[in-house]
């Protein structure tokens, strides 16, 4: 079990992480999820003990983890696809690994092969595709076989086929009893393999919830109606004990609303409808709007698009990707 | 704590897979080797021309290790890509979240490459020595010879200190391009320099590759104050307030 205790990190005067305290339940898929430099990456680098904590701790089952021993038989990590020396083959690289935690020789081809690179274990890493990268930072997070699993942002670049891959592993690791803690910024991804969800933004937490909580609380289904006659149709709703709210361009929103029962209505007070549509608020702009305070480098859709809301913002899908490899490259910011 | 024997034989794999730093040990002993032996027979070939000013007597050791100037930087440059290509390439946050314990880390990498350095240069010096003399002719020396064992083998651990001192400051910088870029030029142009700068060369000769050299002459220079055990004592320090930084720098800073 990991637990954050009041986690602190300060760049100069910059506060990457600030007063985390959370514990990631076991035996199931955590997302942690946040916008691009809300923190998630110095969470789990303090996790590791690679950068100090300006204060507060990280325990793992009550200890640090520099007292761990083998380190990678307890957690398994994949931080950035570029921790592989170019030169060297994947077999080796998993070979000093496997040596320095006493994992025995054979469990370095056993996680080539559940990632699908026996083919080219003998290539140096050079020649990898960022997809290849990829699966060869996740053997060597399987390496050691370890209960605690954690994946930063692991989709990033990755095609379909490997993003599919990738959502099946996580699953499969948890129903296995292992706890999976995996980094994201995007919410529809998480929303597809995390049980439990947490939030952070400027490096504070914002949600600490499972998922099918959160999904309750967030998706918000409404009936749409656009009419030439709206006070009537405010009257005939009102009269049926509905109340509606406005919506965009006009048009009024009924939460939680039927559609047939409000056709019905309608057509019973005579009100012409110019629409009558079903809405669902997606869980994307459920966490939008949860971190819109603490989103780093805003970027106004609205404004930039000439747009008055109606728009559905396709938050940090096209940005997110090439954004989130270049912080990492120009510095450690995320 | 991780076990040390096991990261040993870790940091073991990591050399040897990786072909680069394989290449600048076999260039170390190429490059002593091939010039030793270059130098030892355009000595014989015109030994009457490049004795004629000389004051001290011939120092055939010195000679058949004249290599050792240009390929002490080839085992520079080994000591700095061995460590620094873990930070060019990110994975020395893999090898941290892999081995936590940073002292335990660095003490199995600077023992593994200290050994390596150490064997490579033993074979290297001796080689060169044997080969030189074969050159040098009826001008050679042997082992037996007063202080000349003490000589080859000063060779090999003055190699070994260069080395480890550049393990030392590429683990400060923590970057192989930098630290290739402050020693190179230091080693083959500064201190060689310098050393001939009246008064300064009174604080150079304090220089780990100045000190650590008196241990390959046989016969005393007059270039050093000191002795040449002292002088690879020297060397030593440098080496050892290197690594000493270094351990520092990577205990305290974030990865």
């Amino acid at each position: 079990m990991i637990e954050l205790h009041h986690l602190t990190k300060r760049y100069g005067d910059k506060l990457a992480v600030d007063d985390l305290s959370f514990r990631i339940p076991e035996g199931v898929v955590t997302g942690f999820l946040g916008p691009n430099g809300a923190g998630k990456s110095t969470t789990m680098r303090m996790i590791l003990d690679l950068d100090r904590p300006t204060a507060g701790k990280v325990t793992i089952n009550g200890r640090s983890y520099a007292s761990v021993q083998d380190p990678l038989r307890e957690i398994g990590a994949l931080l950035e696809a570029k921790g592989v020396h170019p030169g060297r083959t994947a077999y080796d690289h998993l070979l000093w690994m496997a040596q320095s935690n006493r994992i025995p020789r054979e469990r370095v081809d056993q996680v080539l092969d559940v990632v699908g690179l026996t083919a080219v274990a003998k290539k140096r890493a050079r020649g990898f595709s960022l997809g290849m990268g990829q699966r060869l930072g996740i053997a060597s997070a399987l390496l050691g076989d370890p209960k605690i699993l954690m994946f930063d942002e692991p989709v990033n670049g990755l095609d379909p086929e490997g993003i599919v891959w990738i959502r099946k592993l996580m699953k499969a690791l948890a129903a296995e009893g292992r706890t999976v803690f995996v980094s994201s910024h995007l919410m529809s991804e998480m929303a597809l393999t995390a049980d439990h969800l947490v939030v952070i933004g400027r490096g504070r937490l914002l949600a600490d919830l499972p998922m099918a909580e959160f999904i309750r609380q967030n998706s918000r289904s409404a009936v749409r109606l656009r009419t030439p006659q709206p006070e009537q149709l405010l009257d005939a709703l009102r009269g049926a004990g509905l109340t509606a709210e406005p919506g965009p361009d006009g048009a009024w929103e009924v939460v939680d609303g039927d559609p047939a029962l409000l056709g019905d209505l309608a057509a019973a007070h005579g009100v012409t409808l110019h629409e009558l549509s079903p809405q669902q608020a997606s869980l994307e702009d459920a966490f939008m709007q949860m971190t819109a305070d603490s989103v780093e480098y805003h970027t106004d859709v609205a404004a930039t698009t000439g747009a008055t809301g109606a728009a559905t913002p396709q938050p940090a899908q096209q940005p997110g990707w090439g954004a989130g490899w270049d912080a990492r490259q120009a510095g450690k910011e995320s | 704590m991780a076990a040390f024997p096991a990261v040993v034989q870790s940091e073991w794999t990591k050399v040897r897979s990786i072909r680069s730093t394989v290449w600048t040990l076999v260039l170390t002993f190429l490059i002593v080797v091939a010039m030793g032996f270059a130098i030892s027979l355009l000595t014989k070939l015109n030994y009457d021309q490049f004795t004629e000013h000389n004051t001290a007597p011939f120092d055939a050791t010195t000679t058949s290790l004249a290599g050792i100037s240009l390929g002490e930087l080839a085992i520079v440059v080994f000591g700095v890509l061995a460590v620094g290509n873990e930070y060019a390439s990110g994975m020395i946050r893999v090898s941290l979240a892999t081995v936590p314990q940073r002292g335990v880390l660095m003490g199995a990498k600077t023992a593994v490459l200290g050994v390596l350095a150490f064997l490579v240069s033993l074979v290297t010096v001796f080689v060169a020595f044997f080969l030189g003399q074969a050159a040098l002719g009826q001008y050679s020396t042997g082992l037996g010879e007063p202080h000349v064992l003490r000589a080859v083998f000063g060779a090999a651990c003055y190699l070994t200190l260069l080395c480890l001192f550049s393990i030392g400051v590429t683990m400060m910088l923590r970057n192989q391009v930098l630290s290739l870029g402050i020693l190179i030029p230091f080693f083959f142009l500064v201190s060689p320099i310098l050393s001939i700068v009246p008064k300064v060369k009174d604080v150079v000769r304090y220089f780990p590759d100045r000190a650590g050299s008196a241990a390959l002459q046989v016969y005393p220079t007059g270039d050093h104050p000191y002795g040449p055990w002292t002088g690879l004592l020297i060397c030593a320090a440098w080496a050892a307030a290197a690594l000493l930084g270094g351990y520092l720098v990577l205990k305290k800073r974030d990865a």
